[in-house]
Formats: structure tokens, C-alpha cells, sequence
């Protein structure tokens, strides 16, 4: 049987080798699809895996509570525009939930920063020491400010690597400096590393932190000094980060006082949830491209159907001859599925070098992170190959069932 | 000793539309191993389709037809392609090789779907191609061949599974008379050196002279059947 096999295959080869205007125009079909398939999932593996590094830019497994909106006669403001949460909360949270490892808080605010004769607008954040290692900011010199400088209102700062490039001259050392927030001179004792875009698109590197209490009290002048523009948490295991949100939910519940039919005075988001939506966009979108790969399969499929067909009419008297001299049907039918598989696997093999090329343009022309996976080759491999196996099922069976008599007439 | 091929009464009825033609009407013959066949008749008399069941490539309405012992008149369709295949080898009027493939794998072609060992399916081949005196010649391709050339690719696809029996269905009716006689001349030889049993379909007078025996079908039926030449290879009596 395997010298059939290897000799079918032989003599398919040579039968595309023969026509191959015809046979590459058959295996378009084919090769177009997966081409497609194996570009996109490449770009798409790319996407997500940028959108997950983004979101992990956020820290690890953290919470974020914002306070719920303000409503003045049915008017609602924006988000966060209510004073709900507080210090207290943040840190009442962290003594009665175990789940969290850590609560943090912030307030910003943007506002006028001055060195030297440079000015820039940005975002200040008064923050808890904690907040950074939430967020998992690291720093490229200096370092951060400690509980005391937040108990004693310290006058110092963490800037942003946006800030250094709109402030400072380039190599010139900010750590050390002196700039002035809202007139208040505040010393810069360290620079943090760049984490680039936020999962929403936001420049995280455009800020300064400050400590709260000197935020609270030296700059933003808050008229309701406790109150926080969100509060952060974090779990030391992701599969935490449900039940943790239940249960801040839960406290902050009782310690607003909300009535059991009154809605949440807060909004509560794990970096699980933020990473769903992305997830989300990025399933729809590979569904999308699944569908058009499989419609470029099928019209690919039906191109070799045809072409088969074709074949075996042209052939005809050749399968009377293999059938007078002892071909039994399943000789005959497994000579046109090999042919048509043949078909199918070379333009299945065109399609994946085509479509590894054009993720690789892709990411040399526009830039995109391309992921070219093994696992969607040996997927598009595969396809190709039950794409041959199907549509080469009923030309094989259509040469099998000839009568060998009327095929040896045929003209 | 049974006879190679033992015909009994064989009818085959074909229905084209409303219209019943019966080409063969009770048709019995009977053919000894070794013997050399001609069978002659004008066209619509029944003697290609008494070849195509002779072959094996079709099968009688009613009747029986035993080649070799077997009864074919019952078999699968795969069951006949393998007694195609063992017992059987075709010689056809238009040759009907495969195109653009080489002799050395036309005459490859029976033993291919035997199964057998690739380096023993060459080996074969080119020995039949030797024997119709092709040596040298395995590697072109039928359009490389003269007509009388491919006719002997053909046979040599016909006895490299050894078959008991050779149909050969005019054989030279697309060859120039020095072809038609060099093909004749390799049947004979076949016949007469090896004891291949021949049934050869003609219509040339001079072609059908080289058999033993002619045997003319008329509508469906044996109209004749006379020895015409002694056997070329004497058969002991009572074995």
C-alpha cells in the first residue's frame, strides 16, 4: 500500500507540476484563505498581547473604586464628581478584608508645573506610598517618598517621564531639582520608569506624584480634606480579586449607611473586568476574521471540487485503463483524494509563508506587534488538509463509480 | 482438466430507453489453455461485448461464465478488478496508454495496484518491455513511441502480471500493415513459446490466419468455429 501512496503522490505532483497555470489558480482559493487566516490571528495575537501588556501596566491584580456621582434635583455629574470615599474607608477596608494585601488612594488634579523658565501642564496626584507599589511603579533614579513624608506633609515629588521631557533638558538629572506646583516649590526625589499608554489609550507618563496630605493640604485646597478621587486595592492572587471586590463592596455598604434597595455610592473595577473589555473586542474580532477565512476555505474548497471534476472527465479513459488492468475503487478514488489533498496542502503551505510574510510586513510597514503562533499553522495545515479530503470526495467517488467499459470508449 | 474459459449459454440484454437489444443470445463456447483465439464478425454482432465479459469488465444477463474455474457471473465489482488484475491482460485497439507517462510505468501500471514492491514493479516491467523488445526505450513517453512501439507497450502492460489470459481487441486496426505484422508476430510467439492463451477480435482476414481457431459471432450467437491450424504446442490427452 505505501508504494501506491508514494507513487499517487508522485504522479499528483506530477500531474499539478504539468498544469501549473491551472493548479495555482485552483489552490488560490486556498492559499488566499490561509494566508488570511495565519496575518490576522497573527496580528490579532499581537493586539492582544499589546492590550494585555497594557493592562498589566495597571499593576497586578488590582481594584479600583471610584466614587459614585453626584445628584443635585435628578442632575447627575460625571463620574467620580461625588466625595464619598475617604481615607478612612481605604484604610478601614484593609483591617477588615484580609483578601487585600495593600490600599491605596489618590486625588488629581491638573495644574500649572514650573523649572526654571519652563512651564507644563499636568496631571498632580496626591497619593498614599502605597498607591505605587500597587500600581507596580518602579523609578529610574531616585525613589519613593515614605510614610513619614506623608504624615508630615512633605514637600516632595515623583515625576513622570512626559514631565522630564517637557521640564528638563535632555541628560540634565531632575532628581534633586526644585520645581513649583501651584507656587509651592516641591523637591524631586525621584523619576519613574516609562509604562506608556494605559489599556484606555492615556499617556501614564504625563504625571507627578505628591503626597496626599501635602496635595490635600498645600495645593488642591480640598474643601473636604479625607475625601479621595479613587482608592486602589490589590490581592496577592488574581482568582482573589471577585471575592475581594465582594466584600469591599459589602463594607463600603455598611459604611456609607446605603439601604438595602439604594444603589452603590461607588463603582468598583478589577483589572480582570478592564481586561475582559479588551478581551471582548479582540474575540469579536477574531471571530470576524475566523468567518472570512472560512468563506475563502469554502470558495477555495469548491475551486478544487471543480477543477477535479474537470479532471476526472478529461481523465476518463485513463481510469477505464487503470480499471481494466485491476484499479479497485478505492485505488481510484484514493488517487483523485490525493490529488485534490495535494492541491490542498501546497496551497495550504503557499498560504502560511504568504500569510507569515504579510504579518511580518505588517509589523515592518505599520509598526503593529505581530505573534505568529505554531499552533494556528498546524490549525491552517490542517484545514487545508480536510478542506482537500472534502471537497476531493465527491470528483474521487464520481471517477470511482465510472463503468470501465463506457470509460475505455470515451472520447 | 477444466477449460480456461467455459461460456454456457450466455445471454446480455441492455435496455436503451424503451428499446430491448439483446447483443448476445445464448451464447457457448469453450477455450483450452494455450490456444490462440480469433473471433471475427461484423460490428453489432455481440463480439465486443463477449469481450467485455470475457474480460471480466462486464457481466452476463443470464448464464453462466467461468474463467479458470472461477464463476464470474456473481462477482463484486472489486472482485473482478482483481481477477482483471491476476488472470487478465488487455490489448486495445487504440492502445490507450497513459499519456505523459513513461513505458517503464504503463506496463508498471498492473502490478502498481497489486501492491507489489516498488524496485519489483520496475524490475518487472522492464523485463515485459524486454520481451517485446523495448529494452532501452523504458524512459520515453507514448508520444515518443510509433504506433506499433506503444501497441508493444501495451502488451508488455498485458504479460507482466503473466495472466492466463491475453485479450487482445483488434489490435492492429491502428497500425500500418509492417506494424500490424511485427504485433501479430509477437502474439504468435507469446502463444506459441510461452502458451499464453490469445483471444484476439479482428476483422482483417490476414491478421485473424495467425490464430488457431476462428470463431465468427453472428447476432448474438456462434455462427462458426473451426480449428484452422494445428496447436502450436501439443497438449497430452487425459491430463
Amino acid at each position: 500500500m505505501s508504494a501506491f501512496v508514494w507513487l499517487t503522490i508522485l504522479t499528483a505532483l506530477r500531474i499539478l507540476a504539468r498544469n501549473r497555470m491551472r493548479a495555482g489558480l485552483t489552490m488560490l482559493g486556498i492559499v488566499i484563505g490561509v494566508a488570511a487566516v495565519i496575518a490576522m490571528v497573527s496580528i490579532g495575537e499581537g493586539a492582544k498581547r499589546a492590550v494585555q501588556a497594557q493592562i498589566a501596566t495597571m499593576g497586578t491584580n488590582v481594584i479600583v473604586i471610584f466614587p459614585g456621582v453626584t445628584s443635585a434635583s435628578g442632575v447627575r455629574g460625571s463620574q467620580g464628581s461625588a466625595m464619598t470615599l475617604t481615607v478612612s474607608d481605604a484604610l478601614d477596608l484593609k483591617k477588615r478584608i484580609p483578601l487585600l494585601a495593600d490600599t491605596g488612594w489618590a486625588k488629581r488634579d491638573v495644574m500649572q508645573i514650573i523649572y526654571g523658565n519652563r512651564n507644563w501642564n499636568g496631571p498632580i496626584n496626591g497619593i498614599s506610598p502605597s498607591y505605587l507599589t500597587i500600581r507596580d511603579w518602579s523609578f529610574t533614579s531616585g525613589g519613593p517618598f515614605t510614610q513619614t513624608d506623608l504624615e508630615s506633609a512633605a514637600r516632595v515629588a515623583l515625576i513622570g517621564q512626559t514631565i522630564v521631557g517637557n521640564l528638563f533638558e535632555p541628560g540634565e538629572e531632575p532628581v534633586g531639582a526644585v520645581i513649583r506646583i501651584k507656587n509651592v516649590p516641591f523637591h524631586v526625589i525621584g523619576v519613574l520608569a516609562p509604562k506608556g499608554q494605559s489599556a484606555q489609550g492615556a499617556d501614564q507618563d504625563d504625571v507627578i506624584f505628591i503626597p496626599f496630605s501635602t496635595a490635600e493640604r498645600k495645593v488642591f485646597g480640598t474643601s473636604f480634606i479625607g475625601s479621595v478621587g479613587a482608592m486602589f486595592g490589590s490581592t496577592d492572587q488574581v482568582e482573589d480579586l471577585p471575592m475581594a471586590a465582594e466584600q469591599i463592596r459589602e463594607v463600603l455598604r455598611s459604611r456609607h449607611r446605603i439601604q438595602a434597595e439604594q444603589e452603590d455610592d461607588f463603582t468598583i473595577r478589577t483589572q480582570v473586568d478592564i481586561g475582559k473589555v479588551q478581551e471582548g473586542t479582540s474575540e469579536t474580532l477574531t471571530m470576524m476574521l475566523f468567518a472570512i477565512a472560512s468563506v475563502s476555505l469554502l470558495v477555495g474548497g469548491i475551486g478544487i471540487m471543480n477543477i477535479l471534476l474537470v479532471s476526472v472527465t478529461e481523465r476518463t479513459r485513463e481510469i477505464g485503463v487503470r480499471m481494466a488492468v485491476g484499479a479497485k475503487r478505492r485505488h481510484i478514488v484514493m488517487q483523485f483524494l490525493i490529488e485534490a489533498m495535494t492541491l490542498s496542502l501546497v496551497g495550504g503551505l503557499l498560504g502560511i509563508v504568504l500569510g507569515i510574510a504579510g504579518a511580518k510586513l505588517t509589523t515592518l510597514i505599520a509598526g503593529w506587534p505581530t505573534i505568529i503562533s505554531g499552533n494556528v499553522i498546524l490549525l491552517a495545515f490542517f484545514f487545508s488538509l480536510v478542506v482537500g479530503l472534502f471537497f476531493g470526495l465527491y470528483p474521487a467517488n464520481k471517477a470511482a463509480r465510472l463503468n470501465p467499459i463506457e470509460a475505455l470508449r470515451y472520447e | 482438466m477444466a477449460a480456461l474459459i467455459e461460456c454456457e449459454d450466455v445471454w446480455k440484454i441492455y435496455r436503451v430507453g424503451d428499446v430491448e437489444v439483446q447483443a448476445l443470445r445464448g451464447l457457448s463456447l469453450t477455450i483450452e489453455q494455450g490456444e490462440f483465439v480469433a473471433i471475427m464478425g461484423s460490428s453489432g454482432s455481440g463480439k465486443s461485448t463477449l469481450m467485455n465479459i470475457l474480460g471480466c469488465l462486464d457481466q452476463p444477463t443470464k448464464g453462466r461464465y467461468r474463467l479458470n474455474g472461477i464463476e464470474a457471473g456473481n462477482l463484486k465489482p472489486d472482485q473482478l478488478a482483481g481477477i482483471r488484475n491476476q488472470q487478465i491482460g488487455f490489448v486495445f485497439q487504440s492502445f490507450n496508454l497513459i499519456p505523459r507517462t513513461s513505458a517503464l510505468e504503463n506496463a508498471q501500471l498492473p502490478l502498481f495496484y497489486r501492491g507489489l514492491p516498488l524496485k519489483e514493479q520496475r524490475a518487472q516491467a522492464a523485463a515485459a518491455l524486454g520481451r517485446v523488445g523495448l529494452q532501452g526505450r523504458e524512459h520515453h513517453y507514448p508520444t515518443q513511441l510509433s504506433g506499433g512501439q506503444q501497441q508493444r507497450v501495451a502488451i508488455a502492460r498485458a504479460l507482466v502480471t503473466s495472466p492466463s489470459l491475453l485479450l487482445a481487441d483488434e489490435p492492429t486496426g491502428n497500425l500500418d500493415t509492417q506494424s500490424s505484422q511485427e504485433i501479430m508476430k509477437i502474439l504468435e510467439t507469446l502463444n506459441r513459446d510461452e502458451g499464453i492463451t490469445i483471444i484476439l477480435v479482428t476483422h482483417e482476414v490476414d491478421v485473424a490466419a495467425y490464430a488457431t481457431r476462428e470463431i465468427v459471432i453472428k447476432d448474438g450467437q456462434v455462427l462458426s468455429d473451426r480449428v484452422t491450424k494445428a496447436r502450436p504446442t501439443a497438449i497430452p490427452v487425459g491430463v
